[in-house]
């Protein structure tokens, strides 16, 4: 009974708890809230998992109605992956969140941010499961909307900025993907996908559906942080609190690949349709210059936070690179990537929270010496570290090795030469953070800071174990990713 | 000239998409670049209301006498993106006001200034 509902529950149980925060006005009691229902929605997900993998996709008529007409929650492989992902990093990093939030905002502020947080939730994971293009929108426009306001409630006042500026380019991105979604809504008359998917590939040639494509493009690309259309990500990153950098680096760019994949491959008919457009090579070139251009700027940034912003962008250009291959490897390592990307850069985002509590900056000059004082935070920095410059024995390098392998499939060494010159820049800004917090003098600021408090530290560890569990065991992120990878390219839904 | 007159509602589609991107990008004060904003999100609400529309049909209301009805599911819609399109520029402006508070201004140039030192 309760089963099948789940995919109803899914969107539903943080969408319910998030006015319940606001009406309570307690931290504490938001807290609780938050945590109970992301652990919920959690459980959702894995039970969405089990029926999926034991019973093949699920199509739910959400109130009844019964699609086309009724919006249609519809969970298959390829979404109940980026689900799990969603809800997990949030599960993790919402125990986290306590600390922080309690030592800044009074009561009513703390509410008010764990419901925008359930918010986001509730968008991030109502965009992966519906099966409604107009949905779709719907959702992303809740999820950015609670972002945009996690985002304004950092420290800074640059937070201010980052978050206007979020907004106009977000809200700009969002209203071209809704216009793509007018324009297929005008050609066929449905905005179910899986109806869409069946009529759109005897039309994909004709002018509205090409229209349609390049705003779907563009608008996605927006969301998604593709180099050159990345320059909101940096600064929004940078200067919200850490609870709000963590979850978004974990889920909502991922969330944006996952439509990408969705719109390209199961709407426009599998992997035949997008290799005869330009748009592959397009993308090989923006995610080349992705990982290299945000790489190199990451190395100059004396803002340690700001330089994990910029290596967003670059590890994005990672997965979108796997996914301009068309190939199974290649979305393999998309996928694959892009679960091994979300925890570990939830996990750096959470270390640096510690960080930015104990030592009120997260400048690279006052980090100095750090490493003594905080061993636990630090060492947790650089074993996620040593996952994004792809080192054996972490889940970084299991990336790296199927992304390398889809490049030698298609007989691109030159490619293999590319990823490896950027994972190399990855390693020397990872490095200059050791050398500074491992082998300076401790600068006045850090003379007397102590570790980060366990509730912070334990939930980001769990990221940190993760982070080496799945590079030595792969059974369920390339397993899962690899089943998902066949069903893209065959356009199956 | 019949041509375009019978594609108007897209032409003005397109102007008003346009002419609001253009102040977005073109404007340094952070109140008008949300107006442009709002007049780009209105474009859409008329690409999506247009083909909606039957040529002689009536508003969708089962009543005797009527045959032909306009497609209802665009205004349906609209009347969403119009509820995301108000608490996005209500939020806009919100920030605006915070930011006032924080820089003193909401010249784009001026707060940028402020940034880099």
């Amino acid at each position: 009974m309760l089963a099948q509902h789940l995919p109803a529950l899914q969107v539903v149980i943080p969408l319910l708890a998030a006015p319940l925060c606001a009406l309570f006005r307690r931290g504490f009691i938001g807290w609780l809230i938050a945590v109970a229902a992301n652990w919920l929605a959690f459980a959702a997900s894995i039970g969405l998992l089990i029926r999926v993998l034991n019973e093949g996709v699920i199509s739910y008529a959400m109130g009844g109605w019964a699609p086309p007409i009724g919006i249609e929650y519809r969970v298959d492989l390829i979404n109940v992956f980026v689900l799990l992902v969603v809800s997990g990093v949030g599960a993790v990093i919402i125990p986290f969140a306590r600390t922080g939030t309690a030592a800044r905002f009074n009561d009513t502020d703390q509410a008010w941010f764990y419901t925008m947080y359930l918010l986001a939730l509730t968008g991030l994971l109502g965009v992966t499961i519906t099966g409604d293009a107009f949905n779709i929108f719907v959702f992303l426009e809740i999820s950015s909307l609670a972002s945009y306001v996690m985002i304004a409630m950092g420290r800074d006042r640059r937070a201010l900025t980052a978050a206007y500026q979020y907004l106009i380019m977000g809200t700009v991105g969002a209203t071209f993907i809704v216009i793509g979604i007018g324009l297929l809504w005008a050609m066929t008359g449905t905005l179910n996908l899986a109806d869409l998917a069946q009529r759109i590939p005897e039309i994909n040639d004709t002018r509205p559906v090409l229209a349609a494509l390049a705003f779907l493009t563009v608008g996605i690309s927006l969301k998604l942080a593709l180099f050159p259309l990345h320059l909101w990500l940096p600064n929004a990153y940078a200067y919200a609190p850490a609870v709000t950098s963590a979850f978004l680096a974990g889920t909502a760019t991922k969330v944006a690949i996952y439509l990408f994949l969705r719109f390209f491959y199961t709407v426009f008919g599998g992997g035949g349709f997008f290799s005869s457009t330009p748009l592959p090579e397009m993308f090989l070139v923006l995610s080349i210059v992705a990982m290299f251009a945000a790489s190199t700027v990451a190395l100059f940034q004396d803002d340690v936070k700001r330089m994990f912003a910029y290596s967003s962008v670059a590890q994005i250009g990672f997965i979108t690179l796997g996914i301009s291959f068309v190939t199974e490897a290649g979305l393999t390592a998309a996928m694959t990537h892009l679960f091994n990307h979300a925890i570990m850069k939830a996990g750096i985002f959470m270390l640096l929270g510690g960080v930015m509590f104990r030592l009120a900056s997260v400048k690279l000059e006052d980090m100095a010496g750090i490493g003594r004082k905080m061993p636990f935070t630090m060492g947790g920095i650089v074993i996620l570290g040593l996952g994004l410059i792809g080192t054996p024995g972490t889940s970084g390098f299991i990336s790296k090795w199927w992304i390398v392998l889809a490049a030698l499939e298609k007989d691109q060494w030159w490619l293999v030469a590319l990823i490896l010159v950027a994972s190399l820049i990855t390693m020397l800004y990872v490095g200059r953070i050791v050398e500074v917090a491992y082998f300076r003098e401790p600068s006045a600021k850090a003379a007397s800071v102590r570790e980060a408090p366990l509730a912070m530290l334990i939930p980001a560890y769990v990221l940190v174990a993760a982070t080496i569990y799945f590079g030595l065991d792969t059974n369920w992120s390339v397993g899962l990713a690899q089943q998902a990878a066949a069903d893209l390219l065959a356009g199956l839904y | 000239m019949t041509e375009i007159l019978a594609d108007l509602n897209y032409w003005v589609t397109i102007f008003l998409l346009m002419g609001g991107l253009y102040i977005i990008v073109a404007h340094g004060n952070m109140v008008k670049k949300l107006v442009g904003l709002s007049i780009f999100q209105t474009s859409v609400y008329l690409l999506f209301i247009s083909p909606g529309k039957v040529l002689g049909g009536t508003a969708p209301i089962i009543a005797p006498g009527f045959e032909l009805y306009s497609n209802p599911l665009p205004h349906v819609l609209i009347l969403t993106a119009i509820v995301v399109g108000v608490a996005t520029i209500a939020l806009g402006l919100a920030l605006v006001v915070r930011i006032h508070e924080a820089y003193g201004t909401i010249e784009d140039d001026e707060v940028q200034e402020m940034e880099a030192d």
